[in-house]
C-alpha cells in the first residue's frame, strides 16, 4: 500500500448539482497533502465521503488500503476534524474527549496527555462553552489525535488560531508526519500550506484541477518580474512598455507585474530607462501558491 | 454498542442534566402525591380528571402505589424531553459526525444511545418511586389514613407490578421522544411536537372522540402505567403502544442509517 487515499471517479450529486465531479487523486503515504479550493468547491463533501459520512453518488476509493464503502475497516486508524470543532457545550474539554475515547475504544488515560499536547492542559476541566475559538480548535485537533492516527484529515485546523497557535499546529503536523502519519489538510492559509505540504490537491467547482507535488505545481508557473516606478504616474506607461515587449502584464499595488523569466528584468530596466522612467525597485519572483491558486481557480 | 453506551453515560451523568432532571421528577411526583392525599376529603376529587379516590381506597394494599402510577404520564413527558434532546442535539451541535467517525456502525450508535437513556429513565423511575412512597407515608400520617395494609405481601406485589408498568410506560415515552429527535433533528422541534401531541392533541381528541384513546400511543402508555383500565386492557395497551413504537423506530432507524451526515 503506497497511497493513504486513492479516489477514482468520485462524485456526489445533490439534485441537479454536482458537488464533487468525477474526482481522481491520490495521497501518498507519509506525505503532508494540502487540499485547497474556493468556498463551495467540494472540499468538505469530499472529506465527508472519505469518512463515510456521505455516500458517493458514483465512483470509489480507498483509504489506508480499504474500500471507502466500508469505513469501519479504516476509521479506527484515522483522526479527523471536519468543518471546525463540534463538541457538547455543557461538558468540559476533558469530558468531551472522554466521550470520543470511550466510543472509539481508546485508552482514556491518553486524554490528559493530548490536552497538554495541544496547549489545553490547564483548561481541560473548563466547560467547552467557555472556550475561545482558538481553544475549541485545539480541542478539535486533540480529538483527531485520539486514535494515534495513521491518517489525519483536518479541515481548516488553523481557523481562529493566533500566529503562535498557527506555528504550533504547523510544528505538530510536521512532527506527526515525521513519525509516519499521513496528513490531509484543507486550509485557506495558502502560505501555510506552501510551507508544510509536499503534495497538493486543488478543487474548483467540484473538479480536481491539480493533484501532485507542490514543487511540480509551482515550477509550472511562470515567474513574475515586479517593477515599481519611482513616480506612480508612470505605471501605465511602464505596463505598456512591458506589453510591447510581448509579456502579460498587470498593475497591482503601485507596481507592474510582468510574467517573464529572471533575465527579462534587465531587458525591462533598459526599456524603461530609454523611455525616461526610473525604477525604484525591480525584482524577479517565483509565483507563490497563493498567486497560483488565484490564477488556476479564477478567483 | 457498549462503547457508545458508556460514552453516552458520560453525557447523561453531567450534574446540570442529572440534577435538573431529578429536581423536576421530585417536583412532579411530590405534587401528584400531595394532591392525592391532601385533597382526599375534597368533594372536587383528588385524582385524574376530577376522579375521587377515597380514604378507603388509599388504605387498601394498592393505595401506596396509586400516586406513583398517577405521576407516570408526567414522568413520561420528562423522559420524552430527555430522549429527544439527547438525540437531536447531536445534529444541532454537529457532534454526530464525531460519533460516526469513531463508531461508523450507525445501528450500534443508535442502540448504544438507547440503552444508556433507558438506564437513565430507570434511575428517574426509581427516584420517583422512592420519593412517592416516602411522601405517601408522610401524608398518610398527616391525614390520618391507615397504612396497615401497605406492608402486606399484596402491597409488595402491587408495588413491584406498578414499578414495572411505570418503567415500561416511561421508557415508551422516551422512545417516542427519540423517534421525534431522529426525525426532526432539532431538540426544540422534537420536544415541542412531543409535548403538544401528548398533552394537548391526544388529550383533547380522546375527550371529544369516543374510543380514539385506543389508537394513541401516549394514551395507551399512560394506560400501561395504570395496569390497564375497564375500557382498554393492559395487554392491548402494551402491545399496541409498543407495536407503534417498534414500527416507528424501524422507519427512523432506516432513515438514520441511510441519510447523509451533511451538517
Amino acid at each position: 500500500m503506497k497511497t493513504a487515499i486513492d479516489v477514482r471517479d468520485l462524485s456526489k450529486k445533490y439534485g441537479d448539482r454536482l458537488a464533487v465531479s468525477h474526482a481522481n487523486f491520490s495521497v501518498p503515504m507519509r506525505s503532508i497533502c494540502g487540499f485547497v479550493g474556493p468556498n463551495g468547491a467540494g472540499k468538505t463533501t469530499t472529506i465527508r465521503m472519505l469518512l463515510g459520512l456521505i455516500t458517493p453518488s458514483t465512483g470509489d476509493g480507498h483509504v489506508l488500503g480499504e474500500e471507502i464503502s466500508e469505513p469501519e475497516n479504516y476509521l479506527p486508524r484515522v483522526g479527523a476534524m471536519i468543518e471546525g470543532p463540534a463538541f457538547y457545550p455543557a461538558l468540559t474539554g476533558k469530558q468531551n474527549l472522554m466521550v470520543l475515547a470511550k466510543i472509539g475504544g481508546f485508552d482514556t488515560d491518553l486524554v490528559q496527555g493530548l490536552l497538554e499536547k495541544v496547549g489545553l492542559g490547564d483548561r481541560g476541566d473548563s466547560k467547552y462553552k467557555t472556550y475561545s475559538l482558538g481553544m475549541k480548535q485545539r480541542l478539535g485537533i486533540a480529538a483527531a489525535l485520539l486514535p494515534n492516527p495513521k491518517l489525519l484529515i483536518l479541515d481548516e485546523p488553523t481557523n481562529g488560531l493566533d500566529p503562535a497557535g498557527i506555528q504550533e499546529v504547523r510544528a505538530l503536523l510536521r512532527q506527526l508526519a515525521d513519525d509516519g502519519a499521513t496528513i490531509f489538510v484543507s486550509s485557506h492559509l495558502l502560505s501555510e500550506l506552501e510551507m508544510i505540504c509536499d503534495h497538493l490537491v486543488m478543487l474548483r467547482e467540484g473538479k480536481v484541477i491539480f493533484a501532485g507535488k507542490t514543487t511540480q505545481l509551482l515550477a509550472a508557473q511562470q515567474p513574475v518580474v515586479i517593477a515599481k516606478p519611482e513616480n506612480s504616474k508612470d505605471l501605465s506607461k511602464l505596463a505598456e512598455i512591458a506589453k510591447s515587449l510581448g509579456h502579460e502584464t498587470n498593475i497591482l499595488d503601485d507596481a507592474v507585474h510582468v510574467k517573464g523569466e529572471k533575465n527579462f528584468a534587465a531587458e525591462l530596466n533598459k526599456a524603461a530607462f530609454a523611455a525616461g522612467i526610473t525604477l525604484s525597485s525591480l525584482a524577479p519572483v517565483q509565483a507563490s501558491l497563493e498567486e497560483t491558486f488565484f490564477e488556476m481557480t479564477g478567483e | 454498542m457498549f462503547k457508545v453506551y458508556k460514552a453516552e453515560l458520560v453525557k447523561l451523568k453531567r450534574a446540570s442534566l442529572s440534577l435538573s432532571t431529578l429536581a423536576s421528577v421530585l417536583f412532579i411526583t411530590g405534587l401528584s402525591t400531595s394532591l392525592l392525599f391532601l385533597l382526599v376529603d375534597s368533594p372536587e376529587g383528588n385524582g385524574r380528571e376530577g376522579v375521587r379516590i377515597t380514604r378507603e381506597t388509599l388504605e387498601l394494599a394498592t393505595g401506596l402505589s396509586l400516586s406513583f402510577s398517577n405521576a407516570a404520564g408526567l414522568l413520561g413527558i420528562v423522559a420524552l424531553c430527555i430522549f429527544a434532546a439527547q438525540t437531536a442535539q447531536e445534529y444541532t451541535y454537529g457532534t454526530l459526525r464525531n460519533l460516526l467517525v469513531r463508531q461508523p456502525s450507525r445501528m450500534k450508535v443508535l442502540i448504544g444511545k438507547l440503552m444508556a437513556m433507558k438506564l437513565f429513565a430507570l434511575v428517574i423511575v426509581i427516584s420517583a418511586g422512592l420519593f412517592t412512597f416516602a411522601l405517601s407515608y408522610l401524608f398518610a400520617g398527616v391525614k390520618d389514613i391507615s397504612t396497615q395494609s401497605w406492608g402486606s405481601t399484596d402491597a409488595r406485589i402491587d408495588i413491584a407490578r406498578t414499578f414495572i408498568n411505570v418503567t415500561i410506560a416511561t421508557i415508551g415515552y422516551g422512545i417516542f421522544g427519540m423517534i421525534l429527535g431522529l426525525l426532526f433533528r432539532s431538540p426544540v422541534t422534537a420536544i415541542s411536537i412531543g409535548v403538544i401531541w401528548n398533552l394537548i392533541i391526544e388529550g383533547l381528541l380522546s375527550i371529544f372522540v369516543t374510543d380514539l384513546a385506543r389508537y394513541f400511543p401516549g394514551q395507551l402508555l399512560s394506560n400501561v402505567a395504570f395496569g390497564g383500565s375497564e375500557e382498554i386492557s393492559y395487554q392491548y395497551s402494551l402491545f399496541t403502544s409498543y407495536g407503534f413504537l417498534l414500527v416507528s423506530m424501524i422507519i427512523v432507524a432506516i432513515l438514520f442509517k441511510r441519510r447523509d451526515v451533511a451538517n
